[in-house]
């Protein structure tokens, strides 16, 4: 089969390429149908990315948030028809102690291997999530975002103490909003705090206990573990203010990216007896783990439904440059597109 | 129900000394034919496939169909003498083994197309179903000249010209009926299937093609074909 592939060739420019795929009875095919725009994606679509590595990873097809419908399977597992979200991380060996997402030899979609802006994806029958028919799926298109968060918590959960009257989170921005709502769903008696820099964002978090901007922080807070969802430049800031707040041996969880090394002040991390803990990406079991959470619970789907900060329908390049230019001028919010090139 | 039609009648004489058909020979690693129909068999609205072949070449298109692809929707049957008389052959088929409905459809393709999306596809359906008669088309780049007797005669709105691809689609009973009220000569002249429709009166809608969904007919496009094949996906 001659299929489309939609690749980023140079920073704004995308050209669409035709490739031959075989059809085999060992994979499944999906026709995507909706996406989601991450920081990632907009880093290279923007150039924000070294050199050198743009010259490695591009041309290469963006988005690794996507939902489709099976429109091939002799697997017999799924059938035709059947939504199913599109698991971006493909492992080529296996490992009982490290995890899928932390492999080096595991291959990741749109970093360096083709995304999913594609006419048909052919996945691994592993690589694929049933989306219960109650689910939305605009919401589950996101759902790749979604289980990072979920993987934070369940490495929270192995690393932690029992202590957890109060966890503070860090970073008003989409990774911020849906660690705030796992660890409410999953964590109900837990103080949840967030901090964050824009009192507009902090807003939509509702569901939090409480929401403190980052320069109007009460001296009194204490917390007993807390997430950082930042990056960049604010990770340094995030983690001093975290270190000033916790409680002795608390647990640090870092999710922030950020470009260049950041500063931590190892002395009070010593002082406390910390544990910093770095958590990336997701694997298989924490997009069924987001699957089951988000289909058992109408609620939780409506506040993750809040987090679509635009909707666009997609029928040419045109309107993928469209979206990808509101997304980054956007304040709050995921930009969802539907895919119907 | 939902047909679509493979049309690969044709005998490649245009494709110079090659004695195979057109849609037989190989792009990448597969005949063009293949790659194709397998765009086809990964939409699920259509009910049937049926692929319009020259009678000495059915045995070899079973051949390669089983040897490349599994789907019981696909069929092989003879075409005719022209691209119309193809297409009602097909039809005929079809209301022999289904009978036909006030609603039934039929998307028409050329086996030389196979660089067609999932998109195009879906939109041939929905427009015959909604409109009766779709045409897919790119808009024309270069002007345009209609010209007789080696003048110009017209130079027509380049803005208003299209370039015709593949599926035409239509209602099948009215494509029928409206090829059974032409003349025995306007049989004879008429190439493209969506201009019975129109000389009936019949509104033709147009679906967006793309540019590089080509018609592979001569060898100049089957070089380009094979040239537009780029490497393997990233994974």
């Amino acid at each position: 089969m001659i299929n489309q592939v939609y690749r980023l060739v140079s920073p704004r420019q995308f050209d669409i390429v035709n490739i031959e795929k075989t059809i085999t009875d060992g994979q499944i095919i999906v026709k995507p149908t909706y996406m989601a725009i991450c920081h990632a994606d907009q880093r290279y679509f923007n150039g924000n990315r070294d050199k050198k590595v743009l010259r490695k990873k591009l041309p290469m097809a963006l988005i690794h948030e996507a939902v489709g419908k099976v429109v091939y399977d002799q697997t017999g597992e799924y059938g035709v028809g059947t939504n199913v979200v599109l698991i971006p991380n493909t492992p080529t060996v296996i490992d009982e102690v490290i995890g899928e997402n932390y492999l080096p030899a595991s291959r990741f979609r749109s970093s360096g291997y083709d995304g999913f802006m594609q006419d048909y994806v052919f996945m691994d029958k592993d690589r694929v999530v049933r989306i219960p028919e109650n689910v939305d799926l605009k919401v589950a298109a996101f759902s790749e975002l979604t289980s990072v968060a979920m993987h934070a918590i369940s490495r929270f959960k192995s690393r932690s103490h029992k202590n957890k009257g109060a966890i503070g989170v860090w970073g008003d921005g989409n990774l911020g909003y849906l660690v705030c709502l796992l660890l409410k769903r999953i964590y109900p008696e837990t103080k949840v705090m967030l901090f964050g820099k824009n009192q507009s964002k902090l807003d939509y978090f509702s569901f939090v206990d409480e929401a403190y901007q980052i320069d109007d922080i009460p001296p009194n807070i204490i917390l007993d573990h807390a997430f950082e969802c930042v990056g960049g430049n604010g990770s340094k800031h995030a983690i001093d203010q975290i270190i000033d707040h916790i409680q002795p041996e608390g647990t640090i969880s870092l999710l922030g990216v950020s470009e260049d090394p950041v500063e931590v002040n190892t002395r009070m991390v010593l002082e406390k007896g910390l544990v910093l803990y770095g958590s990336s990406r997701s694997g298989r079991q924490d997009f069924q783990e987001t699957m089951d959470v988000i289909s058992q619970d109408v609620e939780i789907q409506n506040y993750l439904g809040n987090l679509i900060g635009d909707f666009y329908e997609v029928n040419n390049i045109d309107d993928i440059l469209k979206a990808f230019e509101s997304d980054m001028t956007r304040s709050w919010g995921k930009t969802v597109m539907h895919w119907k090139i | 129900m939902i047909y679509a039609q493979i049309l690969g009648g044709g005998k490649g004489t245009r494709m110079g000394n090659v004695s195979m058909p057109k849609q037989f020979l190989t792009i990448g690693k597969k005949p063009i034919i293949i790659h194709t129909v397998e765009k086809f068999i990964l939409n699920h609205d259509i009910d049937q496939i049926i692929i319009s072949v020259p009678a000495k070449w059915l045995e070899y298109t079973k051949d390669i169909l089983k040897k490349n692809l599994k789907d019981d929707r696909i069929q092989v049957i003879e075409g005719g003498a022209d691209r119309n008389e193809t297409i009602m052959k097909g039809i005929q088929h079809i209301e022999k083994t289904y009978g036909l409905t006030d609603d039934c459809i039929i998307l028409t393709h050329d086996a030389v197309r196979p660089f067609i999306t999932s998109r195009i596809i879906e939109e041939n359906i929905e427009g015959a179903l909604n409109s009766g008669a779709v045409d897919t088309v790119i808009p024309a780049i270069d002007t345009i000249v209609r010209g007789k007797n080696g003048v110009i005669t017209d130079i027509p709105q380049r803005d208003e010209m299209f370039q015709g691809q593949t599926p035409q689609s239509f209602n099948i009973k009215k494509l029928v009926k409206h090829f059974n009220a032409l003349t025995d000569d306007q049989k004879q002249l008429l190439t493209d299937a969506c201009k019975i429709c129109l000389l009936a009166g019949e509104e033709v809608k147009l679906v967006k093609g793309e540019y590089y969904n080509i018609k592979v007919t001569t060898p100049y496009d089957l070089k380009i074909a094979n040239a537009t094949l780029e490497g393997a996906e990233k994974i």
